[in-house]
This record gives structure tokens, sequence and C-alpha cells, in this order.
């Protein structure tokens, strides 16, 4: 594959100027296409003046399946959410798998947030929502379940990276610190905080710096440390709202690559508006519109060969 | 292709920066109503500044004339002979006693009156109510909320706060009288800014708590009140500022002996429970318009005044601009 586009070709003679021009070349810079996987641009000459082809670090359009087999956690059941009057997802029926990612798509106020907030009864926060259908969890109503034990069962990151304002530890350990119970010595705490870094693929970054502030971190560093304290409670279910909307192009393929590793454990939901994202990450797809489940399948199928006039137009970019 | 042609072009040179514009001096292109503007603006300005050096270097100049280390030393005594009145170390005492007890009676409440309107604020109907109640608290003079509070202390209930005399009369005149009245005039900054802090973190902070299981006491516990750490020890310095500065309250309520006459019993409760002054109310009887007639000594303890109030500003510009990384909202 090539990495240059025509108008970066121009103006250059590779057989005349390389050395001089090497001399004057910026550091690597990552390039980002929108129809191309990110390459890396390298200084093009070695040490004796050879001209050296820059290697094409290509990201798999689609990241590899997990290799358990899906199990059902989580379904909806003729979901409907209201804000007072207005109906922000109707009818909605789908279900959570462990061992797969899946995606809601569709565009700007569609309800795919309300659906997911729904999933760990966040949107019971909004003084003016109502609720109709059934949520299920493990095939049990989540409204018969204590909240705050739903939602340890049921973890979820945002889309603005929210450490909170304390050490990095005492952010992972913040979930297990129960209130009332016999509060944890930081020794107990110490290998679950260090196996969830590890797992959020931050541990290597931090390891010296475990006391510093968690805010003093970058986004990116600070959203793995979101997904670090949200797996130090074991959730089952991991609900995912942009999670990498306010985030450079790094730090998202590193918090794919996590995402895509933590399937064959956890069931993942996430809302993007990166179509992107969603094929390289997601197995099930499903599209909303306007509060509507339009179209709900299988990652290939729904970007390949979708079956709803909607749904061709959103994922080819006519609307959104 | 040849293998040439997966060199990367260069990054182009950045293009030559436009020429600099002369130095402009907009101003000559102004009306004459815009630089009359300017010119008032800039004279006011200038003039705040001269008039703060004023009585800075005014009360410097008068203060380190007359103040000794044995004013800052000694007990005030009852005496005409200016020479043997003493100094004023129990009313340096009595503003830091006051403060302390003002201060520490206010924050806790005030705190939880923000996270209150800040995090529940229902029934809405309650919410307004404590506002209003708040916003007639700072507006109401301090002379006033004084003799509120000695109707109030003056009570046989409250005589386990004050002096009682023989016959059950109740005095109504002590540190912690003052002191309850001016947590009053503290509170509604330190409401103000903690309010502003909670305010000021976004929601998504707090259903990050909610969605890891945390209830909503343990969110404020554990994450809202320490992200607004700032927020409070403003308001708190704030506070701290108005109660030194106050001389009403504690004229009327905390006795205006000159020394601090604690009651017998106990050491502190003792204390708290007796009587004293504060550099307020020494300035105010040793100047010219009081009845000690000892204006050096006056200018010495305003001098020692103006100290704790500068000081107390600096704490806070230093609190407020301390910079901290936060979230995107």
């Amino acid at each position: 594959m090539d990495p240059l586009s025509p108008a970066e070709e121009e103006g250059f003679d590779p057989i005349r100027e390389p050395i001089a021009v090497a001399a004057q070349l910026p550091p690597p810079v990552r390039r980002i296409a929108v129809e191309e996987p990110p390459t890396v641009a390298q200084p093009p000459a070695d040490g004796n003046g050879h001209v050296v082809p820059a290697p094409v670090a290509a990201l798999p359009k689609r990241m590899p399946r997990a290799d358990t087999a899906p199990l059902e956690r989580m379904r909806t059941e003729a979901l409907s959410i209201a804000y007072g009057q207005k109906l922000a997802v109707n009818q909605v029926s789908l279900t959570v798998r462990r061992g797969e990612v899946l995606a809601l798509i569709g565009p700007s106020g569609c309800g795919k947030t309300t659906l997911l907030r729904s999933l760990n009864r966040l949107v019971d926060l909004t003084p003016a929502a109502s609720r109709g259908g059934r949520i299920l969890l493990d095939g049990e109503d989540v409204d018969l379940f204590d909240v705050t034990h739903l939602r340890r069962r049921v973890g979820m990151l945002f889309q603005q990276p929210n450490p909170f304002p304390m050490s990095i530890f005492d952010n992972v350990a913040y979930g297990l610190r129960q209130r009332g119970s016999k509060k944890p010595s930081k020794r107990e705490l110490e290998p679950v905080v260090v196996h969830s870094l590890q797992r959020a693929g931050l541990f290597e970054e931090v390891k010296d710096n475990l006391d510093h502030p968690a805010l003093a971190l970058s986004g990116g560093q600070q959203q793995r440390l979101c997904i670090a304290r949200s797996l130090a409670v074991q959730p089952e279910v991991l609900l995912l709202d942009e999670p990498c909307s306010a985030l450079d192009p790094i730090s998202t393929q590193v918090i794919e690559e996590t995402i895509v590793s933590l399937r064959s454990e956890i069931a993942i939901v996430i809302v993007t508006h990166n179509l992107q994202q969603a094929q390289r990450v997601a197995d099930h797809v499903a599209f909303m519109y306007l509060g509507d489940l339009i179209e709900y399948g299988e990652a290939e199928r729904v970007f390949g060969s979708p079956v709803a006039e909607r749904t061709r137009e959103y994922v080819s970019g006519g609307f959104g | 292709m040849s293998t040439h042609a997966h060199v990367p072009a260069p990054a182009a040179p950045p293009a030559p920066a436009p020429p600099r514009l002369a130095h402009h001096r907009g101003e000559e292109s102004w009306s004459r109503g815009d630089k009359i503007g300017v010119a008032l603006a800039w004279a006011a300005g200038i003039l705040l500044c001269v008039l703060a050096a004023a009585i800075v270097l005014y009360m410097l100049f008068r203060g380190i004339q007359y103040l000794s280390v044995s004013l800052l030393a000694t007990h005030p005594l009852p005496s005409l002979d200016q020479t043997k009145s003493g100094g004023f170390l129990d009313p340096i005492e009595g503003t830091v006693i006051l403060t302390i007890l003002g201060t520490a009676i206010a924050a806790p409440i005030g705190v939880g009156i923000a996270v209150w309107l800040s995090e529940y604020a229902r029934p809405s109907w309650l919410a307004r109510a404590v506002e209003s109640g708040v916003e007639i608290v700072a507006g109401t003079p301090s002379i006033v909320l004084a003799i509120f509070g000695l109707l109030v202390f003056q009570q046989s209930v409250f005589g386990f706060l004050s002096f009682t005399a023989e016959g059950n009369a109740v005095f109504g005149r002590s540190f912690f009288t003052a002191g309850a009245m001016m947590a009053l005039i503290a509170l509604p900054l330190i409401v103000g800014s903690t309010r502003e802090a909670l305010h000021s973190i976004p929601s998504h902070v707090r259903e990050a708590s909610y969605a890891l299981g945390k209830d909503r006491i343990s969110t404020i516990r554990r994450v809202l009140l320490p992200a607004s750490r700032r927020g409070i020890g403003t308001g708190v310095t704030l506070g701290m500022g108005r109660i030194v500065g106050d001389t009403a309250i504690v004229v009327i309520l905390l006795g205006a002996s000159q020394q601090i006459q604690p009651e017998n019993g106990t050491p502190v409760w003792g204390l708290l429970k007796g009587t004293g002054s504060t550099l307020t109310t020494y300035v105010y009887n040793n100047s010219p318009a009081g009845e000690g007639g000892a204006p050096q000594k006056a200018y010495a303890a305003a001098f020692v005044l103006l100290v704790i109030v500068i000081f107390l500003n600096f704490a806070v510009d230093l609190i407020a601009r301390r910079k901290e990384p936060t979230w995107t909202r």
C-alpha cells in the first residue's frame, strides 16, 4: 500500500535530493488518512544515505473475534424510555452477549446513549425519565436488583475521561472500598489494582507513580485509568459511551485494543459516532434512528448489506 | 513502483511569516469621546491604586512609629496615664479566638448547606427558601445580627453560653455568643464559594461514581468535597476576613471588656464563656472618637489589623489562583 498521497509526491525527486532532504526532515509524524489505516511516516534515509521504504503499520480492518462462544448476559424486551412526553427509545429489544462487542450506532439524538444508560439504570437519575418494557440481566429484571449492586455488575465508561481527584491507586481502588464494611488495607487492594491497570494497558506507564494525582495524566491515560477503575469491581457487562470521542488517534487505538481484548470475559456495549470504530471493534451492530431500532445484526452484514434503506444511507455516509 | 516512491515527501517548510505590522498607535484614530473614556478609566484605576497604597503606607508609617513589641505582648490596663495603660495582647488573642470559633461554627454548616443546595435541593420550595435565607443573612448589617443575637442569647435556655448573674439573669455576652453571630456573617461566603465549586464539577463525574455502585453520600464525601476543597478554602478565608474586621458584634456581644475575662471553672470552656475584645473594638475605643483617647495605640492596633486582613486576602488569592488539573465538561 502506498502511504503517499499524490500531492505529497509532487515536487520531490527521490533520486537527486534524498540526502539533502533527509537532513532537514521533521521527526516521524503519524499521518491520518480518512479511508486508510493510520501509517507512520519515517525518515526515508538510513545512515549510509540509502533510501529505505517507510514501514506501513497497517491496522486490520476488523480486529479478530473472541474465541469464546457468545453467552447472553443482558436483554431488553420492548424497552421504551421517555423524557416527559418525548419518547427517546421506542420498543427496543436486543441482546447483549459476553464474547462479543455490540455497537449502537445512529445519528445524534437517536436514543442510543439513553438506551445505554438505561442498562445500568443511570437514566433513573433523570427526574423526568420514565421507562416501559423490561431489562434483564442473566434473566432477572434489573428493577429487582439493588441499584448499587446492579451498577457494580454493569460498569460504565463515559465520553469524557473522569478520574476522581485522588491518586491513581485510589481511583482504581475506589469501587473496592465499600462504605460501612471493614476497610480493606492497601496491601490487600494492591494485587487487584495492579491487575486492573494491566488489563487496561496502563500499568507499565504508571507503575512508579501510583500515588500521583490521576488528573495529571494525559487524556488517553485518564480514559484507560477509568477502564481500570471499572474493571476493578469485576463487572460482567461494560457500557462505553463514545469512549474515544475526546481522545487522539493513538489513545483511541490503544483503547480499542483493550476493548477487544476484554470481550472474551465481559459483555461490551459501545455507543459510537465513529463508523470506522464500529467496523473495527463490533461483532454485532444495532442501528437506531429517532428512538427506533432500525436494524440489528452481525457487523459484517449491517455494514456490508444492510436491509433497511435508512441503515444503508447512514453507513454509506448519506446522513448523520 | 520503485522503493524510492515510498519516501515521504518532506513536510513543506513553514511559509514565511507575514511582515509584522508596524506598531500601530490606535488611539490616533479614536474619537474624542473614546479618548476621554479611556482617560477616565485609567484615572479611576490609578486612583484606586493610589488610595490603597496611601492607606497601607500611612498605616505602616503611623503603625511602625508607635508599634513596639511591648504593645503586642502586654495586657491592656485601665489607666488614664497612657504610659501605664498597657498594650493590646488581649485584643489580638480575642481576634484569634473569635475568628477560629466563628469559622469552626460556620464552615461545617456552610459546606453542609451548599452540598444540600447543590446535590439534593428537594423539595424545591425548601431549596428556594434556604437560598433566600442565605441571601437575607448576607445582606443583614452585622449590628442587626448582634442585637438579634443579644435578644436570643439572653434567654435562660442559653444560660450555659455566658455569665449568669444572681437571680438567673443571663448576660448573653461571651465568645460563644459573639462567635455564633460571627458564624452568620461568614456563612454566606462559605455557602456561595462551595456551591460554585460543586457546580463546576461536571455531572458525568458524579455519574461515574454512581456507575461504580456508590451512593450519593459516598460520592459527596469521597469525590465532590475533595474536588471542591479550593472553593471551600476560599470561602472560609473570605469569611475569616469578615470576622476579623467586624466591630458591631464585638461591641454588643463580646462584652468589650479590655482584658479577656474568663469565667472561673474549666479552662477552655470558661474562656469561651467569658468576655473580651478584639482589635477592631480596641481601635475604636482608643481612637479620638472613642473614650480611651490613645490614638497612638489605636494606630498601632489598626496597623496589626490591616496586616492580618492583607495576609488573609493574599491567602485567598493563593488558594483561588493555584492551577489544578480538572475535567472537561
